[in-house]
C-alpha cells in the first residue's frame, strides 16, 4: 500500500461565503504538517470557488485541490462525499480536518465510514506526536464534564472535525505562493438524493451566527420575558455584537432555538461573552467557556457563571446593561 | 401501504446530574440516572406524530447493556410498536464505527424502513456520528439537523437547522434524519402502556442472531479510534467580582479593569 501523507483541510464555502474555521484549520493544519515534514493541502470543492483558492494558499496551503463543478453549487452529503472520498483513494492523505459544522459534522462521519477509518468529533486540542507521527485528538464529552484524548492509530486517513472559534485565524500573507490543482469527479444527476428547494432566514432573525461571532450578548432566565432581549440587544447594537442565549429563555419562547448556546444548542469561542441574567449550568458552560473573555451580569452572587467570569457584576442587568449600553454609546460618539 | 419506521435510541447517563469528584477529580457516576437520550425522544416523537398523520409501524431499536431494555420500555410506553435491544458482550467498547456497524446489520435483519431516525447526537459522547455511519453502511440518503418534516407522497420536505439559517430540503423515501431539539415536544409515555411494557420480554439480537457480522469489525477491536486519556478539564479561575455600589459605579469600575487589560469592547 502506498505510503498516506500529508495534511488535508477541508474548505467550507457555503453559498459564496467562506466559513471562518476553515481558515481556523489552516493555521492549524499547517502546525501539523510542519510537525509532521507533509504538505498543507486545501481541498475546496463547490462551484464558482476558484477564487478562494488563493484565500487558501495565502493563509499557509502548500497545495490547493479545487474541484469546481456546477453539482456542487449547494452542499449536498451524497456528492460531497464522493467528491472527498475519491481525492483521498487518489491522494491517501495522512490526516483531515474539518469544521465541526453543521455541514461538516453532516459529511465527516460519512467520509470516515466509506474509508474505514476512525473520526474524532468536535475537537478542542490539536496535537501531533512526532515520536509516533499519530494525532492526538482532544475533545469534550458528557456535556464538557470530561476530556478525552484520542488517536487513530492504525487507519489512515486520521480525521476529526474541529469546533469553530477555538483555534485564531491564521494572518493571511498574500505573497506566499502555491499550487492549484484542478480536480474533476464525474456525479450523476441521481447519485445526489437530496435537494435545496429554499434557504429560509432564522424566524425573522436573518444572519445569526454565533459561531462565527465576535462579541456575543446572552440572556437567560434573568432576562424575564420576550420584551426584555431589547435591552439586551440595544447593547449587541452598540457592539455590533450578535445574541446568544441559555436553554431556559429558549425554552421559554423568548428567543428562536437558533440563539441557543449550550450542550443543546451551539458552541461558541467569541473574544468578549456576557451572559446577563444566565445561572451558568454545566450545559450552559459546555457551549461558551472558551471564550476569550466571560463578562457575567446576575443578581445572585452564588450563581456557577461567576465561577467561568473573568468579569462578574453582581446586580440587576436591568440597570447594569442599560447603563453600559449608555456609556458604551457616549465613547462611540466622541 | 403503510409506512415503517424505525428509531434508534440510546440509553445514557443524566449528564446534567453528572458531578465531579473535587477530591479525585474525576466523574461521579454512581447514582446518576440513566434516561432516554433527549434527542432520540425528539426522533422517536416524530416518528410517533407521522404514525398519528399517516399509519405507520414504528420500531424502536437500542445496542447496549441488557439495561438499556428500559430505554426501549420508555418508548414503547411513549407509542412505539416494537422493541429491539442489540446486545452482546463482542459488542462491548464499540466505537462510532463499529457501533453503526453492529446496528447496520441488525437493521438489515428486521427489514427495509422507509425512515430511520436518530437524535442529532447523544448527550454522553456528543459525536454525531453514528446516524449518519449507519446511512452510509445501509447506502441510505441523510438527512441531519432535522428540525421541520412534511410528508408528501414519497417525498419528504425537510426543514434542516444550519447555523445561520434553515434550509428546505427535498429527499425522497428511504431515508436517514437526525433530529434536534426544536424538531417537537416529545410527549409523555403513557402509564398503562409503560406497566404493560414492565412486563414484556425485550426481543434481543445478539451476535449469534447477526452471522454476516465480521468479528475483526466489532466491539473495542473492530474500533479505529481509541481513547488514550481522559481528563477533568481544566476549570476557569474566577475573575474579578464587582460586588458594591450602584449601577453606575459598576459598569465603571468594569470599563476601568478591561480598559487595564486592554480589552475592547
Amino acid at each position: 500500500m502506498r505510503e498516506s501523507k500529508n495534511v488535508w483541510v477541508l474548505i467550507e464555502i457555503v453559498r459564496g461565503k467562506l466559513k471562518n474555521v476553515s481558515l481556523e484549520l489552516l493555521g492549524q493544519g499547517r502546525k501539523m504538517a510542519d510537525a509532521l515534514g507533509e504538505k498543507l493541502v486545501a481541498v475546496i470543492p463547490g462551484s464558482g470557488i476558484r477564487e478562494f483558492a488563493q484565500v487558501a494558499i495565502s493563509c499557509g496551503a502548500d497545495q490547493v485541490l479545487v474541484v469546481d463543478q456546477p453539482e456542487l453549487k449547494d452542499y449536498s452529503t451524497d456528492g460531497y462525499a464522493k467528491v472527498v472520498c475519491t481525492l483521498i483513494e487518489k491522494y491517501r492523505p495522512s490526516v483531515m480536518l474539518i469544521g465541526a459544522t453543521n455541514n461538516g459534522r453532516d459529511l465527516g462521519p460519512r467520509i470516515s465510514c466509506r474509508m474505514k477509518t476512525g473520526l474524532t468529533a468536535d475537537c478542542t486540542e490539536l496535537e501531533v506526536d512526532e515520536e509516533t507521527r499519530l494525532v492526538k485528538w482532544t475533545r469534550p464529552a458528557f456535556g464538557g464534564n470530561l476530556m478525552a484524548t484520542i488517536l487513530c492509530p492504525d487507519t489512515k486517513p486520521q480525521i476529526g472535525t474541529v469546533r469553530p472559534g477555538v483555534f485564531k485565524r491564521p494572518a493571511a500573507d498574500p505573497d506566499r505562493e502555491g499550487e492549484i490543482l484542478s480536480e474533476h469527479v464525474d456525479l450523476k444527476e441521481d447519485e445526489i438524493r437530496t435537494r435545496i428547494l429554499e434557504v429560509l432566514a432564522g424566524e425573522g432573525d436573518q444572519g445569526v451566527n454565533l459561531e462565527e461571532a465576535e462579541i456575543i450578548v446572552a440572556g437567560g432566565r434573568g432576562v424575564g420575558g420576550k420584551e426584555n432581549f431589547r435591552i439586551l440587544r440595544e447593547l449587541a447594537d452598540v457592539l455590533g455584537a450578535q445574541i446568544g442565549a441559555s436553554r431556559a429563555a429558549v425554552d421559554s419562547e423568548w428567543i428562536p432555538a437558533l440563539h441557543q448556546v449550550g450542550q443543546t444548542g451551539k458552541t461558541v469561542g467569541p473574544r468578549i461573552y456576557i451572559a446577563c441574567g444566565i445561572s451558568g449550568a454545566i450545559q450552559h458552560l459546555a457551549g461558551m467557556s472558551s471564550s476569550d473573555v466571560i463578562i457575567a451580569v446576575n443578581q445572585d452572587p452564588e450563581a456557577p457563571i461567576f465561577q467561568v467570569a473573568d468579569y462578574g457584576i453582581v446586580g440587576d442587568l436591568f440597570e447594569i446593561i442599560p447603563e453600559l449600553t449608555k456609556r458604551l454609546r457616549e465613547k462611540k460618539a466622541g | 401501504m403503510e409506512m415503517k419506521i424505525l428509531v434508534c435510541v440510546k440509553q445514557v447517563p443524566d449528564t446534567t446530574e453528572i458531578r465531579i469528584d473535587p477530591k479525585t477529580n474525576t466523574l461521579i457516576r454512581s447514582g446518576v440516572p440513566s434516561i432516554v437520550n433527549p434527542f432520540d425522544k425528539n426522533a422517536l416523537e416524530a416518528a410517533l406524530q407521522l404514525k398519528d398523520q399517516y399509519g405507520a409501524e414504528v420500531t424502536v431499536l437500542s445496542m447496549g447493556p441488557a439495561q438499556a431494555a428500559d430505554a426501549l420500555r420508555e418508548c414503547y410506553a411513549m407509542g412505539a410498536d416494537h422493541m429491539v435491544l442489540v446486545s452482546d458482550r463482542a459488542f462491548g467498547g464499540a466505537d462510532t464505527l463499529a457501533t453503526s456497524y453492529t446496528l447496520a446489520a441488525a437493521i438489515r435483519s428486521l427489514g427495509e424502513f422507509d425512515i430511520i431516525f436518530c437524535g442529532k447526537q447523544a448527550i454522553d459522547g456528543d459525536t454525531a456520528q453514528v446516524g449518519p455511519e449507519l446511512a452510509e453502511h445501509l447506502g441510505l440518503a441523510q438527512v441531519t439537523y432535522v428540525a421541520g418534516i412534511e410528508k408528501k407522497e414519497e417525498f419528504l420536505i425537510i426543514k434542516k437547522e444550519q447555523e445561520d439559517c434553515y434550509e428546505k430540503i427535498q429527499v425522497k423515501m428511504p431515508v436517514l434524519l437526525t433530529a434536534v431539539k426544536s424538531l417537537n415536544e416529545p410527549r409523555y409515555p403513557n402509564i398503562m402502556k409503560k406497566m404493560k411494557a414492565n412486563r414484556m420480554e425485550v426481543p434481543t439480537l445478539t451476535a449469534k442472531d447477526l452471522p454476516d457480522l465480521l468479528p475483526e469489525r466489532l466491539g473495542l477491536k473492530g474500533s479505529p479510534t481509541k481513547v488514550k486519556r481522559t481528563f477533568v478539564p481544566s476549570v476557569r479561575k474566577t475573575g474579578l467580582m464587582i460586588l458594591g455600589g450602584d449601577a453606575n459605579g459598576k459598569v465603571s469600575e468594569l470599563l476601568d479593569k478591561l480598559a487595564e487589560a486592554k480589552i475592547t469592547l
